[in-house]
């Protein structure tokens, strides 16, 4: 009887034979159980040799900043033009330095997935994970609100995709919770405050007393603590910081008790259809119409844009605020755009979609300029990056916490517009100097390029 | 005092809310003995006639809009302002009282079909069943306008006379700095007025006398050949309309989305079981006074000492209500008791 017959062969049981068919299928196999097409060459979603790349734009197209998600994706829709040559070209033709070439990135074509986040961070991570995992997404960008930018950029660093963050104003985006992988050009609330500062104390005196209603999340908490700060550090008095729903819709029982309360200056932390629902009924309520502590009643809004002042329409005449970039910025990166998008759509766009267009093209230059999609030296690429002629003259990408620096408008609303869209007046461009600050101040670390897929 | 009567006004408009809703959900529990879940989609249903009228008559022709010059910018303008000028912004105005007159046929119609067409059937089911089935219904009421009208709150505009505010202090005799919107006035005299026309239908017509014995009595009723079964789907359509003109009227106060229903539902049962399930007259006095207890509950004052009271209040006085009296301020005896 052979040894074969017994189950053996030269030594090698049947067994073993068995054993090393198993490892080799199990080896040959690993690429597509583990990784499929996902970490074939290295990182997430490498295009290879597809004629095509894909960005994932997940913005609010419902909820209480659904306006801002709508022109965000708009904004969106345009870059993609742009960077696939197609259009007039924008910011392509005045941005500096520039490295896109109109043809795509790397030489191919730029598509787009969406998504809903709902201004809802698990929403917003669930589209983003989707975008990533199933549509395969590149890089995924938007966002109207901070606490998804923080959801969805903590996501993306887990899962080695880029996020350049849409709008975004609460310190901890570029702050505590910063990440390798996050990256954000529209300003934050501590730069509001440093540029309001001055202006309200001009307007309004050092001697005020301030009520707070603020958004209950990151950016409204924020928001107001550096508004706060700024206002005591003038010698104004905080009489109470109230924190309020996001979607409200009904903000009486917040507003009533600001009647009594002895202040004379209402701060509205609040953005999108919060501001406008609870400015609206600031002024239903007479609030500006009265003189407390002898001072006429002022209202400011840290924070708003062309999109809320047609919403508040005639309410927001007068009041202060900041603003990322207004569309009647005379510089020829804003004209570019404002022309091109114009153009493409019948209105002037808004600061969420400057931000959000300026963001895609960024990322599409640091792939080009990294000479990969690879998303490790595209960081190091978009790290420290000097960049002029897209809306905000000179601007940084600072390295040490992936926030970019440039000058920070404070407005009025308009008086006398002469269009329909003429609804902010540009009071002061402060100047980058003014609103810079040391990131340690805010802790936070941005965590490793490395990270395990 | 100013406070004071800032927030008594403030928690009379939206107890006027709280009341209208729960008059209607009082009204179908007492004649058709339905635990109506699909209630809060009548009110939101309400604000939608509001939405859709306002849209029709905001219909617009995309104009060329001149003083843009930078690039071709467009205007939207309405038909109705581009054919009768100042007449035709009026008209747009006014949009949220024009819909009182169309949300009364449509909300009527839509508490016929509902009452025929489902609710009938469950007449002799447990309550467990009837909820299930009525928030059923809910979601799927929900869905459709989500589905037309989409998700986001829709904003409604309220006639350029009645936009400011009113200088109630003056009128009081108080201080002439304490001011109160006018339009969030006129909700409330408008719930005092639709209030006052059910009782009066219900308590001075001989048709609302027999839905009363139907009430106390219905088996009696019926022996008396009166044909009790079509005056309470009358009924449940009186609940629809009051229930309807309350969601047409809030809609400038609370711009409407398709989940405005859902938000006020959950306070309209807590109204109506600290009232007493069945009464009317409970059903009308607890929401006034939790519109009143939570208005008073978000002062500062009384913040300072109990954080976070304004969102609660409401329920723990429902709380403390059950536990003192299970029937509710002035429930009737025998009412959801076995």
């Amino acid at each position: 009887m052979s040894d074969i017959s017994r189950g053996k062969s030269g030594g090698v049981s049947r067994r073993s034979v068995l054993k090393a068919g198993a490892a080799s299928g199990l080896v040959l196999a690993t690429p597509t159980i583990f990784s499929s097409k996902a970490h074939a060459a290295g990182f997430r979603n490498d295009p290879g040799a597809a004629k095509s790349v894909t960005f994932g734009f997940n913005v609010p197209q419902t909820g209480a900043y659904a306006d801002e998600g709508a022109d965000e994706l708009r904004a969106y829709k345009l870059a993609v033009k742009h960077i696939n040559g197609e259009g007039d070209g924008g910011m392509l033709n005045t941005m500096k330095p520039l490295s896109l070439k109109g043809n795509g990135v790397l030489g191919k074509k730029v598509e787009y997935v969406t998504g809903d986040t709902q201004t809802k961070s698990d929403a917003a991570r669930a589209s983003a994970k989707r975008m990533i995992e199933k549509d395969g997404a590149l890089m995924i960008t938007g966002g109207s609100s901070s606490g998804v930018a923080v959801a969805v950029q903590g996501l993306c660093q887990e899962m080695g995709t880029i996020f350049m963050a849409g709008l975004t104003h609460s310190n901890d985006t570029t702050g505590k919770d910063k990440k390798r992988y996050g990256f954000r050009h529209f300003f934050n609330a501590y730069m509001s405050g440093a540029a309001l500062g001055p202006v309200l104390e001009k307007e309004y005196g050092k001697e005020r007393r301030a009520y707070h209603l603020t958004a209950d999340y990151t950016w409204g908490w924020t928001q107001e603590e550096s508004i706060k700060n700024t206002t005591e550090a003038l010698g104004w008095q905080t009489v109470n910081t109230v924190r309020t729903p996001v979607g409200a819709g009904d903000f009486s029982q917040y507003i009533t008790p600001v009647l009594n309360s002895g202040a004379d200056v209402l701060i509205l932390n609040h953005y999108g259809k919060d501001m406008i629902n609870s400015l609206t009924q600031a002024v239903q309520f007479g609030l500006r119409d009265k003189q407390v502590n002898g001072k006429q009643f002022e209202i400011v809004v840290p924070l708003f844009s062309r999109l809320m002042a047609q919403g508040a329409g005639p309410n927001i005449k007068g009041i202060l605020g900041t603003t990322n970039w207004n569309w009647s910025l005379t510089d020829a990166g804003s004209q570019a755009f404002v022309k091109s998008f114009g153009a493409e759509y019948g209105f002037p766009p808004s600061m969420a979609a400057h931000t959000c267009y300026v963001q895609a093209l960024l990322y599409a230059n640091a792939c080009e300029m990294a000479g990969t999609f690879n998303p490790i030296p595209v960081i190091k690429a978009l790290e420290g990056f000097k960049f002029d002629g897209m809306g905000n003259g000179a601007t940084e990408y600072r390295a040490s916490d992936h926030q970019c620096f440039k000058s920070v408008l404070v407005v009025r609303g308009n008086e006398n517009p002469t269009s329909q869209f003429d609804l902010l007046d540009v009071v002061q461009e402060v100047p980058r100097s003014q609103v810079e600050y040391d990131p340690a101040i805010f802790g936070g670390e941005l965590g490793p390029y490395e990270v395990a897929m | 005092m100013d406070a004071i009567v800032i927030q008594i006004l403030n928690g009379l408009d939206k107890g006027g809310a709280y009341a209208l809703i729960a008059l209607g959900l009082t009204l179908a529990f007492g004649t058709l003995g339905i635990v109506n879940f699909a209630h809060g989609a009548l009110f939101m249903m309400g604000a939608f006639c509001a939405v859709t009228v306002q849209k029709l008559l905001t219909i617009s022709a995309r104009v060329r809009d001149m003083s843009v010059t930078f690039f071709e910018a467009y205007k939207e303008t309405p038909y109705l302002e581009l054919w009768w000028g100042d007449t035709g912004t009026t008209i747009i105005e006014y949009s949220v009282p024009l819909s009182i007159l169309i949300a009364i046929p449509v909300m009527a119609l839509v508490g016929v079909v509902m009452e025929r067409g489902l609710i009938r059937f469950f007449y002799k089911r447990t309550h467990a069943e009837q909820i299930l089935v009525t928030f059923g219904l809910a979601i799927v009421i929900q869905e459709i306008i989500r589905h037309f009208f989409g998700a986001n709150p829709i904003p409604q505009a309220i006639p350029e006379i009645v936009s400011g505010s009113a200088n109630v202090g003056t009128m009081l005799g108080l201080s002439d700095t304490l001011v109160y919107p006018w339009w969030r006035l006129i909700y409330f005299c408008f719930a005092t007025v639709v209030i006052g026309g059910v009782f009066a239908f219900l308590q001075y017509t001989t048709y609302g006398m027999v839905v009363r014995a139907g009430m106390a009595d219905r088996d009696t009723v019926g022996l008396l050949g009166i044909n009790i079964q079509r005056r309470f789907t009358i009924v449940f359509a009186l609940a629809a309309v009051v229930a309807g003109l309350a969601g047409v009227m809030y809609t400038p106060v609370l711009p409407p989305d398709y989940h405005m229903g859902m938000d006020f539902l959950v306070l309209s049962f807590v109204v109506v079981v600290v009232g007493g399930m069945g009464s009317l007259p409970g059903a009308v006095a607890a929401g006034f006074l939790l519109g009143i207890l939570q208005s008073f509950a978000s002062m500062n004052e009384i913040k300072q000492f109990l954080p976070g009271i304004d969102q609660i209040i409401i329920y723990l006085v429902a709380v403390v209500i059950i536990l003192v009296r299970p029937r509710g301020l002035m429930g009737r005896k025998g009412v959801m008791e076995s």
